[in-house]
């Protein structure tokens, strides 16, 4: 699927629930990981990853869809953790903040 | 990084936010979805 | 106009675990892993326990009913260097040694399909005899056995899977049934006596320690997540009835219940609804084991130089009957579904779980002792980067209540902490969804540390590939109020 549209286009949005499973995944769409299985296998795709509590994120989405979808997530989990293990990949993959 | 227009690959998880949360989420900013997955680890 | 409900109680419920480390290798995970790199087995092989290792282990003895749940948060972790002594049995159940659960495993064999060396045979007879919940006519079952040669040979075909013990001693070998149907491949045919094996123990555990007659249950509903049937029926299923004819309920049919790991919720609501309407007195609900998900963690354990803490099968059995004034409540007109319209939103799904049912009873979140959700052990899925299950569902559910104003947001660590728990059940799929603490409540239920305990389970029903959605079903025991046997609605 990553050769079916230009990089440029994609996004991979997360909704993981802790720092740990965020950067893991977020590592895997970025470098890759080759036991992956399924849509993604296997490559290392560069593709830009964000978390959907991630502010950058939320400010785009309607604040309705928001709190009917997120907002309790976002009150249980650990954000700011979150946040700042997907900013973190994306920093060190020199994906820029 | 603008979300309208650009196409979105959804990973969700049972326990975070669920791939169709994510999915209505990313139609709400104006981007298209072509990929809706949630995972489940337990 | 009003109606009166009868509402069923939980007349009991027993677990049963099996400490298979010899098995650890044919779980989903791991058996993929090995395929592609044999040097993994060695990898696995040198981190699994002994019996005694896994027999001591804290969240097994919680799960058993050695200690409550709860005694865990004390504990100083890893709870796996703890080596407390520790005996087989507990108030809910046994933890059997392998050797005996492959002696089991035969004994519920009744295609041949799993062959026995014939020394292992005597061995492991002499060690079932002492069971207290097997007979005579189940030690026939084991026969002679066969010469190691020849298990050998049979190993060497291949569609048949060698069967060791942990240090690696070949003990036997499982057959396919047919050499040209996926759905009785020997790795399908293993999970399915498996979690046979398994229900079977938990319910003859449960109608000996109640003193239950196996001639007066009716129907027998099995909940587990296993696939019983052959090339043109993959899902046939009704393993209800190989169950029912394994412990002596005679006058039984049965019916498999499937909704992932949310079964066993649905399948105690649709038991108390058949009770409620009078149309059997009591009904069997059972869950045998997940023999798949053996090691599914193993990657992060093994990273952790930890041992592989995903080494026992688990399976429960529980007896729904008419109220007899003493037995918990099971509240039917208080059952909580996760319903299309909510989609994934997990609010909606935690109101429709949570809020509605207590809000039918007038009810506050507090007003619930305990909630038992997912309760899958921290110390197996954490090392591999899957988080601590039970603790986010309880804040989520801490965090409906601040929603609601019942409490603040501050005062969210603190809910979880009284009405929540820690996890200490093995990752054993529709087991570990909020049934693990079903022994636990009807005791704390029964002799009144608890008035109302929550049970809220969820299914992944997106992983079939059928829907995109999840499921989920709560239901609400509460203390029996003797003599008051209906409520109006």
């Amino acid at each position: 699927m990553a050769e079916q549209y230009a990089a440029d286009d994609l996004v991979v949005l997360l909704g993981t629930p802790n720092a740990e499973s965020s950067r893991l995944y977020a590592m895997t769409v970025t470098e890759g990981d080759p036991s992956w299985a399924g849509a993604l296998a296997g490559v290392a795709l560069g593709l830009p990853v964000y978390h959907v509590m991630e502010e950058p994120v939320k400010v785009q989405i309607a604040p309705e869809v928001y709190e009917e979808h997120v907002a309790l997530m976002e009150m249980v989990l650990e954000s700011a953790d979150i946040a700042q293990a997907v900013q973190t990949v994306r920093t060190n993959t020199g994906q820029g903040v | 990084m603008q979300l309208q227009g650009k196409k979105i690959i959804a990973l969700g998880e049972r326990d975070g936010v669920q791939g169709s949360a994510l999915a209505a989420c990313a139609r709400s900013a104006g981007a298209d979805v072509v990929l809706e997955t949630t995972y489940c680890f337990v | 106009m009003t109606q009166t409900l009868e509402q069923p109680v939980i007349r009991g419920v027993r677990f049963f675990l099996a400490h298979t480390p010899g098995l650890v290798r044919y779980g989903s995970k791991p058996s993929r892993d090995i395929a592609r790199d044999a040097t993994i087995a060695t990898a696995i092989s040198t981190h699994l326990r002994s019996y005694e290792a896994a027999m001591a282990y804290p969240p097994n003895r919680a799960f058993l009913g050695h200690c409550a749940p709860d005694t865990l948060t004390a504990m100083a972790q890893p709870w796996f260097a703890h080596a407390a002594p520790a005996s087989r049995w507990g108030a809910h159940g046994e933890i059997m040694p392998e050797e005996e659960f492959y002696g089991l495993l035969k004994i519920c064999d009744a295609f041949e399909l799993v062959r026995l060396e014939a020394g292992f045979v005597e061995e492991v007879r002499a060690a079932l005899a002492l069971h207290p919940l097997l007979t005579t006519a189940d030690l026939a079952r084991l026969g002679p056995g066969m010469p190691e040669a020849d298990i050998v040979a049979q190993c060497r075909k291949g569609d048949t899977l060698p069967l060791a013990l942990r240090d690696g001693r070949l003990i036997g070998s499982m057959q396919s049934a047919h050499e040209e149907d996926a759905s009785l491949g020997a790795d399908v045919l293993l999970e399915n006596l498996a979690c046979k094996a398994s229900a079977v123990m938990a319910l003859r555990t449960l109608l000996a320690q109640e003193q239950l007659d196996p001639l007066a249950i009716p129907y027998v509903l099995n909940s587990g997540e296993e696939a019983v049937g052959d090339r043109y029926q993959r899902g046939g299923g009704n393993l209800a009835k190989a169950i029912a004819e394994m412990t002596g309920c005679a006058a039984a049919t049965g019916v498999d219940i499937k909704g992932f790991c949310c079964g066993p919720v649905h399948a105690l609501a649709l038991a108390g609804g058949l009770v409620s309407a009078r149309v059997f007195s009591q009904v069997a609900v059972v869950g045998g084991c997940a023999l798949s998900k053996l090691g599914m963690k193993y990657r992060g354990h093994l990273q952790h130089d930890q041992p592989v803490l995903e080494d026992v099968l688990a399976a429960v059995a529980i007896l729904v009957g008419a109220d007899d004034g003493v037995s918990p409540r099971l509240r039917l007109d208080a059952l909580g579904r996760h319903t299309v319209a909510a989609g994934s939103s997990q609010k909606a799904i935690f109101e429709q779980l949570v809020s509605q049912p207590l809000t039918q009873l007038g009810l506050r979140f507090g007003d619930v002792d305990k909630y038992a959700t997912e309760l899958h052990n921290p110390e197996v899925t954490e090392p591999a980067g899957s988080g601590n299950v039970p603790q986010l569902n309880y804040r989520v559910i801490a965090g409906l209540a601040a929603l609601h104003k019942e409490i603040t947001p501050a005062q969210v660590p603190a809910f979880v902490a009284t009405h929540g728990m820690p996890g200490f059940s093995p990752t054993q799929g529709h087991i570990a969804s909020a049934i693990p603490f079903l022994g636990h409540a009807v005791d704390g239920l029964r002799n009144g540390t608890f008035q109302r305990v929550m049970f809220l389970a969820k299914g992944s029903l997106f992983l079939g590939r059928m829907t995109q959605m999840a499921d989920g079903m709560s239901l609400l025991l509460e203390r029996n109020a003797a003599g008051t046997h209906e409520e109006t609605l």
